[in-house]
């Protein structure tokens, strides 16, 4: 069996003070991803590795890793695309590490919390009224947003989270937009407030890399930055048509 | 036990060449700032009489100030190219016959606007050449 050079990122609160490098040679075949090569390790050479799995088939989220520095899914990246150089796998940046490549992602919850992540309608239907309707158009303006996964790998990409993590954030803003855009929902101005908040959408600066690193194709810069028009629009719109209580 | 290992972010943007790239476009708006501020100045020259206006148009025609606008234009378009890269993230949804219009087709548009928009600006200053 052929084998690939792995490091791993340990971190053992008990006894370790800071981060270290843990390298294995580990056997492998073509069909292995980088999470099933990290199970291997804890099955076969050092069953004290902790990590983060659960679907093995990108729906879960819950394996994000980085990977030779980027933000990826361990199952949905192959080991065979790093023979024979090798890899690295480290804890997903910017969130605190609890042990090895486990972070504890509190924060992002908190702020998920936050966005009034559900439908709250705006013409309540009784079930005698029956669905609410919508049109392929008004579908499209939020679909792409609802296909998150809170891999939180977005957090990992950008800097402006890194720097300050009071910064809502990526994916959290991203499925804020979901809502905001869906046409059954009738809680804008409740979730405007975190739009506008500093630590809100103005607290991106385009860097973008979110998006390139999204597995599920979901553009969290642009629901972002569609915001940034929208607060606008929402500051300079009270001066036209004052909303009573409003801030 | 807990002890929650917070990594520093010393040196964040030569991590990835994502974010030198990034930064290379932050960085180059300060190119476009300049070049505002010598047209600003040739306005305001414009503004004391002729003599003060054309006292400007030599001082641009030096060779440390050509030098000077020749970093600019690398500047600007290092600026140009990575600002039309983001700008479909940047943008309200666009849909044309029902459509969405592609992010790829957003940042060509852009490419050919920029292109145009010079080639313009040449044209009429190659007629109005003193």
């Amino acid at each position: 069996m052929k084998t690939i050079p792995i490091e791993v990122m340990r971190y053992r609160p008990e006894q370790d003070d800071k981060p270290w490098w843990q390298k294995f040679d580990l056997p492998y075949t073509d069909d292995m991803s980088v999470l099933q090569g990290l199970l291997a390790i804890k099955d076969d050479f050092d069953g004290s590795l902790s990590l983060r799995w659960t679907c093995r088939m990108a729906i879960c989220g819950s394996c994000g890793v980085m990977i030779n520095g980027k933000p990826k899914l361990g199952c949905k990246t192959f080991l065979r695309d790093y023979a024979p150089g090798g890899l690295r796998v480290e804890a997903l940046a910017h969130f605190p590490i609890e042990r090895d490549l486990v972070v504890n992602i509190e924060d992002f919850i908190e702020k998920l919390e936050r966005v009034t992540p559900y439908i709250v309608p705006k013409e309540p239907r009784t079930l005698e009224q029956g669905e609410y309707l919508q049109t392929p158009h008004q579908l499209e303006q939020f679909e792409q947003f609802s296909s998150c996964i809170n891999c939180l790998l977005c957090y990992a990409a950008c800097p402006q989270y890194g720097l300050n993590d009071k910064f809502v954030g990526p994916a959290a803003l991203a499925l804020l937009h979901r809502y905001n855009a869906d046409s059954r929902d009738g809680a804008q101005q409740e979730r405007m407030q975190v739009v506008n908040a500093k630590e809100g959408v103005w607290s991106c600066t385009a860097v973008g890399y979110c998006s390139e690193v999204c597995p599920k194709g979901v553009d969290p810069a642009n629901a972002v930055n569609q915001n940034k028009v929208a607060s606008a629009k929402d500051y300079f719109l009270r001066f036209v048509a004052p909303k009573g209580g409003a801030r | 036990m807990r002890k929650p290992y917070v990594r520093p972010m010393t040196g964040w943007w030569k991590r990835d060449p994502f974010f030198v790239v990034y930064m290379w476009r932050e960085a180059t708006s300060l190119a476009v700032a300049a070049y505002a501020i010598v047209l600003v100045v040739g306005v305001l020259r414009l503004a004391q009489g002729q003599a003060a206006f054309d006292g400007w148009l030599q001082a641009l025609r030096s060779w440390p100030s050509i030098l000077f606008h020749l970093v600019l234009l690398a500047a600007m378009v290092i600026h140009a190219v990575s600002w039309f890269k983001i700008m479909p993230k940047t943008m309200p949804m666009m849909f044309v016959g029902g459509e969405r219009v592609a992010g790829e087709t957003i940042t060509r548009a852009g490419f050919a606007a920029a292109v145009a928009a010079a080639l313009a600006l040449f044209v009429v200053a190659w007629m109005f050449k003193p």
